[in-house]
């Protein structure tokens, strides 16, 4: 058996990750076919404010008579989007830095840390919101002379997704860096050196083999905390703007009915089911595939 | 050595983040007082205008700003008039210090035990129920965790007040909407390292001595088992320190989080731009005494 069907066969036998596995692939599938079988219009305004759930809404309706569950699957595709596109940063720019950066060494390692180090000490959330918060203006213009009016709508969307995205990656460069760092100077890198294996070789064959189980756990916890990091903006009133719904805003729609008098609790449990249960999932998955990996697993 | 140089190179580093965030801040369209109505005059726009030092070239504005902060002096807000950046952080710091510090001990007291336990169980019962519990724990976000526990705790069993800063009763709910993530995550972290520790060979050696459990799980593995905690606090003090924009919002307490956000979205750049930096200042130190902690207690790390 080779290492991956080895990994294969542990992920299989570990329950939750195989379940949260395919809560994700279900919830993944709810959200791209929504438009076509969602029961309402995410947008439309009805006079049935603040219906409990029922059968005719099972998540009861919003402050202006919006259907909830219409709104929570919309609001997924912005979250799970956003997720994703952080994961793709984080793999392709983070792997990259990382592994240059621990396997040169010397003062190119120390340079391309203090780099880090500076996107580090920007409080990452300030760093995001001062980039929306300046660049909006100028990115929707620039994208109204290039692409069209229709696209600069979502200016301050892609420019969430630019940030957040921008971030994303830090984390990973700095355990891709210390992985490498410390398998540089093992035994076996040694002697793959003085049998003459160049710098590509060693990196390809030897180095990263070992980098990856880490690498794919760090993913998908990157898309958990970029799920959060866009939550926690919405929340603020900083990410996704209405009528756009994401998790984080739909949850702060829900906290912000909260009195004493009336009750609307399913505005905020629906979503924060959701998010959590969604968040739990991807932990899930990332500790199963971890277990996978591990070179020191049972098989 | 190493570490006066590198507390002498966060010098030049703040520079940098300070000069970016000045001109990312200055280029950006629109300016501070865009919002308000017309002044009265064009002379009092003038007059305003130069009050604050926007009628001069960006560079010029960026040397008056640092000669300023060589003296201490963080500027005037332009949204808080008559307060000066200095005054609000003052005023505000020491709340969202107290909220960071209170959600970080107590992230620190609930997640080792957790995870200690867990690692000592690993593959029993316990492991997987408090292993749930661990994972619940650092997948509910605060902006999760904080209504909830305001539409229970404080709205419907009214045990709690439902916002502000006053009393210690005041401070039970926001401490543990901004804490018990980072519990939960510190637990799972302790669990990891504990079980690897636990399987070294060391701890076998220390077993073969005859020492007793509890002496070799204090004594032997936590130690070695809280260095991943330490690399761990530095970013995680970070977190706190942000994420409490969240907490304070949701409990109205007047701390650093709600003068960043909306400094950010009024385009206060003195405000901002002190904050910016005083949160920059804090986590590169915060970096640097996570790093000297774990260059004392480790004798495996070396710094060349």
């Amino acid at each position: 058996m080779t290492p991956n069907q080895r990994a294969q066969l542990r992920f299989r036998r570990n329950k939750p990750a195989t379940i949260s596995l395919f809560f994700l692939a279900a919830v993944i599938l709810l959200v791209v076919f929504w438009p076509w079988i969602a029961p309402y219009s995410w947008e439309t305004i009805s006079d049935a404010q603040f219906q409990p759930p029922s059968w005719k809404h099972w998540f009861g309706t919003d402050v202006h008579g919006r259907d909830l569950l219409t709104r929570v699957f919309f609001g997924a595709r912005v979250s799970l989007l956003v997720g994703v596109v952080g994961a793709g940063v984080a793999f392709v720019i983070g792997v990259t830095w990382g592994a240059v950066s621990g396997y040169v060494g010397g003062r190119l390692d120390g340079l391309m840390m203090r780099f880090v180090d500076v996107l580090y000490s920007l409080p990452s959330i300030i760093f995001v919101i001062v980039l929306l918060t300046t660049l909006k203006d100028g990115a929707t213009k620039w994208l109204t002379l290039t692409v069209g009016a229709k696209a600069a709508a979502h200016a301050p969307m892609l420019l969430l997704f630019a940030g957040l995205g921008a971030v994303s990656w830090l984390t990973m460069a700095r355990i891709v860096r210390g992985q490498v760092l410390a398998l540089r100077h093992r035994a076996f890198v040694d002697a793959s050196r003085s049998l003459g294996a160049s710098h590509a070789r060693i990196i390809w064959r030897h180095i990263l083999p070992n980098v990856w189980g880490i690498v794919i756990v760090y993913l998908t916890l990157t898309v958990p905390s970029v799920i959060l990091y866009e939550s926690f903006l919405s929340y603020l009133g900083l990410g996704i703007q209405p009528p756009m719904a994401s998790w984080g805003s739909l949850v702060a729609e829900g906290a912000g009915q909260l009195n004493p008098i009336r009750i609307y609790w399913w505005l905020l449990v629906f979503p924060s089911v959701m998010l959590v249960t969604t968040l739990l999932a991807l932990n899930f998955l990332g500790d199963g595939l971890r277990d996978a990996f591990d070179p020191k697993g049972q098989s | 050595m190493f570490f006066l140089k590198r507390l002498l190179f966060l010098i030049p580093l703040l520079l940098v983040i300070s000069f970016l965030a000045f001109v990312l801040m200055r280029l950006a369209p629109g300016g501070p007082f865009d919002s308000e109505r017309a002044p009265a005059s064009p002379e009092i726009e003038r007059a305003i205008r130069a009050k604050y030092r926007l009628d001069e070239p960006l560079l010029t504005q960026y040397g008056h700003y640092l000669a300023d902060l060589s003296r201490g002096d963080l500027g005037l807000s332009t949204k808080y008039r008559n307060h000066t950046v200095n005054d609000i952080i003052v005023s505000a710091l020491p709340v969202s210090l107290t909220l960071g510090g209170l959600a970080f001990f107590f992230a620190l007291v609930l997640g080792i035990p957790w995870g200690v336990v867990m690692a000592v169980q690993r593959g029993r019962w316990g492991d997987y129920f408090w292993g749930l519990l661990s994972l619940l724990a650092a997948c509910i976000p605060a902006l999760v965790l904080g209504p909830l526990l305001v539409l229970s705790l404080a709205v419907k069993a009214g045990w709690f007040p439902v916002a502000l800063w006053e009393s210690p009763l005041h401070v039970v709910l926001p401490t543990l909407t901004l804490g018990l993530l980072f519990a939960g995550k510190v637990a799972r972290l302790v669990r990891e390292s504990m079980t690897t520790t636990l399987q070294s060979e060391f701890i076998t050696a220390a077993r073969a001595k005859g020492l007793s459990e509890s002496a070799i799980l204090i004594n032997h593995a936590l130690r070695l088992a809280l260095l991943p905690v330490i690399s761990f606090s530095a970013p995680m003090l970070a977190d706190l320190l942000t994420g409490s924009f969240v907490v304070e919002t949701i409990f109205q307490i007047p701390g650093l989080g709600v003068f960043f956000i909306n400094s950010s979205l009024n385009r206060d750049y003195p405000l901002l731009m002190g904050l910016v930096l005083l949160y920059a200042a804090m986590l590169l130190l915060l970096n640097l005494v996570a790093d000297i902690l774990l260059a004392k207690l480790d004798p495996r790390v070396k710094y060349e």
